[in-house]
């Protein structure tokens, strides 16, 4: 009999607008030593499903209205407080998305760690500082902490993103669970980090014979890791089976939709560099921070170069895609090179001006030819103004309308970036991520510039969404003939949009050339890691390469 | 290329929506706000209007009378000198109100300006001007007003300075953080790239984000300072009797509270009626000034 088997569950979202049936009928079952990925776009319910399971939802507004949920034989869904915590103690374990604001940045991760072991409910099973502490080591050796010793009494922010991912996974088998649930625990990280973590959880299933439920946006995650699969949409299951069934021999509309959203294989609208004059030319840029943690200590450098001597050109008309993992400065440079971050040494060159060292301004003129597109649609747009509001402001600014036809424009730049214009007198708050994200980049157009840095533009959408977005944004910059920079972290993104690409490692260049020669033949091993790590939506692919480390 | 089009509300305010009106929509479907607000009116417009409709004078002693309770004649009672409370209360509204509204708009100008921009500018900027505002505030309150109040003689105009000059202070603490956290927004480096000027961003962008806690603070501020005016009267700094503040009555009406509790009572509600109707304005004006909740 399967460890946990879900029944007809209802969750319900009572609202003053009305019930929203956040999951409806999801049925499904997950065996000791099997993975069961559920995968769906922000508002599908598999997030729910999960929490409902270990009562961790706000009720009100939330009510289970049916369903069974029996693990080992006992329904969750019916079991008391103090059974529950049982649960949550002993069998089941949840990894969160966010390392960094799971973990209390005030406690050690040793002292997170051993917490329930020593606070255990069940005076029998507390345990003593000591012994808690040993084993806490053992595991945090077990999920490739090195020297576990001295990092037991480390805080979490001395940690990196990855190994605070690797913290929690083992807070999460501390007890020992039986099934441990996994909400999408690689979205946060960077491509090389993600793999490995994947890599981990899979290999700690193995070892210790749990279930796990991996929650993720993102078929291409669960291709390599899951046995089975569901597919959810609105609340309801679209598709079930097993992993290869639903890739290979796919028969919902909706999972064909999520597998042909997951932007592959090269660009198909061949660049336009016939035309050969360079519009942006960057020369030995230098962008350095100072360090606040190393003022004091006088040893080592002062200075946290984000942007290290960087030269680099950008041809009229061209897409050029700029790849780094965070903390590689591929923002940052992008930032100096629209003089948004005071830069240190060397110039930007723009249509053969000299921007490096023009005030204020005297860059107001050419504020308007250059434009950027934020990663966050949620900060990008000023939450207390209109979409009205947003896109006349750069309009008037910079007189390209007047008071009497400002209507009129900013209506034109609405039907460009595909908004009913009937939705002029909303506010941010109204919009879908996408939807905010077509604000943001007609904000971006309104000036009719010639270039535009985009940076991580579509990290924060749906795959779905994130494919309709990656089109807008071919489909302007032909017809407004833009030239574009485009900073991801995600290297099928960038594959399948740019013409050239320029790969960025702590501040540097690692490797540069036309796109496609580049995935062909990467010449930089660090290249070649971040090649070898995205994930694809092939699962025989994805365990062939699992296997292969 | 055209010169930069510095005002542009009148644009907005054609096209019939901007944050100020659509705030106005919803103030009017809320209540509680509305109530607040015409309770303040009402109050605003009997004490200006005190001089003409007030029953009695506010000095006229009817020793014979001494303290009574409510009456036919005085409605609300009579001091212990025989003055007319309901006259007396019109009078001290007047006092109170205005050092609540003019001491609390001097604070809410100086401080949000202030604290706008120190946060908004950082570094150097911002320590200087948030050391400024510490010193002010190790000042000894009372040394300053005292200094104050012999230098230039005691005058009512002065006391509204003095407090004000003390309030903004908190204000531009609060107003600063809030920045602070505002000005690495996404948003605010989009202004940036269109080349706005720093001053447009701080107007355009950061302020109206920083209403919610201001204005929370400010129902805060409006009757902690109708206090302050009565402790500094009562120490002789502020107004003198026979002119009277709700402060003053309530200080007065304690003294006496065992024999003549209507001297404490009424003054006492005129001050909190005024302090429920700021408190419902001011959470109704919060919410309305937030798109974020629902506009019906």
């Amino acid at each position: 009999m399967a460890i946990l088997e879900v029944d007809g569950l209802k969750v319900y979202f009572h609202t003053r607008n009305g019930i929203v049936k956040a999951v409806d009928d999801v049925s499904f079952s997950v065996d000791s030593g099997e993975t069961l990925a559920i995968v769906g776009e922000s508002g599908s319910g598999k997030s729910v499903t999960c929490y409902s399971l270990l009562d961790l939802l706000p009720k009100p507004p939330a009510k289970i209205e049916g369903g069974t949920a029996l693990f080992n034989g006992k329904d969750l869904l019916t079991c008391n407080t103090a059974e529950m915590r049982e649960h949550r103690c002993n069998d089941i374990a949840v990894i969160f998305q966010d390392p960094m604001t799971s973990l209390n940045p005030f406690l050690t991760i040793g002292e997170q760690l051993i917490e329930p072991l020593i606070y255990h409910p069940n005076m029998d099973q507390r345990q003593g500082r000591s012994a808690a502490r040993e084993k806490a080591i053992a595991l945090l050796d077990e999920v490739g902490i090195i020297n576990p010793e001295n990092r037991f009494d480390s805080y979490p922010h001395e940690f990196s993103g990855g190994m605070r991912q690797r913290v929690m996974i083992a807070m999460a088998l501390i007890t020992e669970p039986k099934l441990l649930i996994c909400d999408e625990p690689t979205t946060a990280l960077d491509v090389t980090i993600q793999a490995q973590i994947l890599e981990l959880i899979k290999q700690l299933q193995q070892t210790r014979n749990v279930a796990v439920i991996f929650i993720s946006h993102d078929l291409g995650v669960v291709a390599g890791i899951a046995d089975k699969v569901i597919v959810m949409c609105e609340g309801t299951i679209r598709e079930a089976g097993d992993t290869d069934r639903v890739f290979y021999r796919t028969q919902d509309k909706y999972t064909k939709k999520l597998l042909d959203a997951i932007p592959e294989g090269p660009k198909t609208i061949l660049n336009r560099s016939d035309v050969s004059d360079n519009l942006v030319e960057v020369s030995h840029l230098k962008t350095y921070f100072i360090d606040q943690t190393h003022v004091q200590g006088g040893t080592g450098d002062r200075f946290i170069k984000a942007v290290d001597d960087i030269s680099l050109t950008i041809a009229r008309g061209e897409i050029l895609g700029l790849v780094g993992e965070s903390g590689s400065g591929k923002s940052t440079l992008g930032r100096s090179i629209l003089q948004l971050a005071p830069t240190t040494a060397g110039t930007v060159k723009f249509q053969g001006q000299t921007l490096t060292g023009l005030n204020p301004k005297q860059l107001v003129p050419w504020r308007k030819k250059m434009q950027m597109i934020f990663q966050d649609p949620y900060a990008s747009l000023n939450p207390r103004m209109t979409v009205f509001e947003t896109l006349s402001e750069p309009l008037l600014y910079h007189g390209v309308a007047t008071s009497k036809n400002i209507g009129h424009q900013v209506r034109q730049l609405m039907d460009d970036v595909g908004l009913a214009q009937s939705q002029l007198r909303k506010y941010p708050h109204e919009f879908s991520g996408g939807q905010r994200q077509r604000i943001a980049i007609g904000r971006a157009i309104a000036t009719k510039p010639d270039f535009i840095i985009a940076d991580e533009p579509v990290s924060a959408l749906d795959v779905t969404i994130q494919a309709q977005i990656l089109d807008l944004i071919l489909n302007l910059v032909e017809r407004h003939n833009l030239t574009m920079m485009f900073i991801s972290h995600d290297l099928s993104v960038v594959r399948y949009i740019s013409d050239r690409v320029i790969i960025m490692n702590r501040g540097v260049i690692v490797e540069q050339g036309k796109t496609e020669a580049v995935w062909a033949n990467p010449e930089a091993s660090y290249t070649k890691n971040l090649l070898a790590a995205i994930p694809l939506a092939d699962p025989e692919a994805e365990r062939a390469r699992i296997n292969n480390r | 290329m055209a010169e930069p089009v510095k005002d542009m509300t009148k644009e907005f305010e054609e096209h019939g929506s901007s944050l100020w009106k659509d705030a106005w929509i919803k103030l009017r479907k809320n209540h509680m706000a509305l109530f607040g607000l015409s309770v303040l009116v009402i109050l605003i417009f009997s004490s200006l209007l005190t001089p003409w409709i007030a029953p009695y004078s506010y000095e006229a002693q009817n020793l014979d009378l001494g303290a009574t309770a409510p009456s036919m004649a005085h409605w609300l009672g009579t001091d212990i000198f025989g003055r007319d409370m309901l006259t007396r209360i019109m009078y001290g509204g007047r006092v109170s109100l205005m050092v609540g509204f003019i001491a609390t708009a001097v604070a809410l100008v100086i401080g949000i300006l202030w604290g706008a921009t120190a946060g908004f500018f950082g570094g150097r900027i911002d320590a200087l001007m948030m050391r400024i505002v510490d010193i002010l505030y190790a000042l000894p309150f009372m040394i300053f007003i005292v200094l104050l109040m012999v230098v230039f003689g005691r005058n009512i105009l002065l006391l509204f300075l003095a407090i004000g000059a003390v309030e903004w202070l908190t204000m531009a603490r609060i107003v600063r953080g809030q920045v602070m956290a505002l000005r690495n927004l996404e948003f605010v480096e989009a202004a940036n790239s269109l080349g706005l000027s720093q001053w447009t961003i701080i107007r355009r962008h950061i302020i109206p984000n920083t209403l919610g806690p201001v204005i929370v603070y400010t129902t805060l501020t409006i009757p902690s300072v109708m206090l302050l005016e009565a402790f500094l009267s009562f120490l002789g700094l502020g107004i003198q009797p026979p002119e009277s503040s709700w402060g003053l009555l309530i200080n007065y009406g304690v003294e006496t509270m065992e024999e003549y509790p209507w001297l404490l009572m009424f003054p006492g509600i005129a001050l909190s009626l005024t302090l429920f109707a700021l408190n419902f304005l001011g959470d109704g004006l919060r919410d309305a000034l937030d798109p974020r909740t629902s506009k019906d």
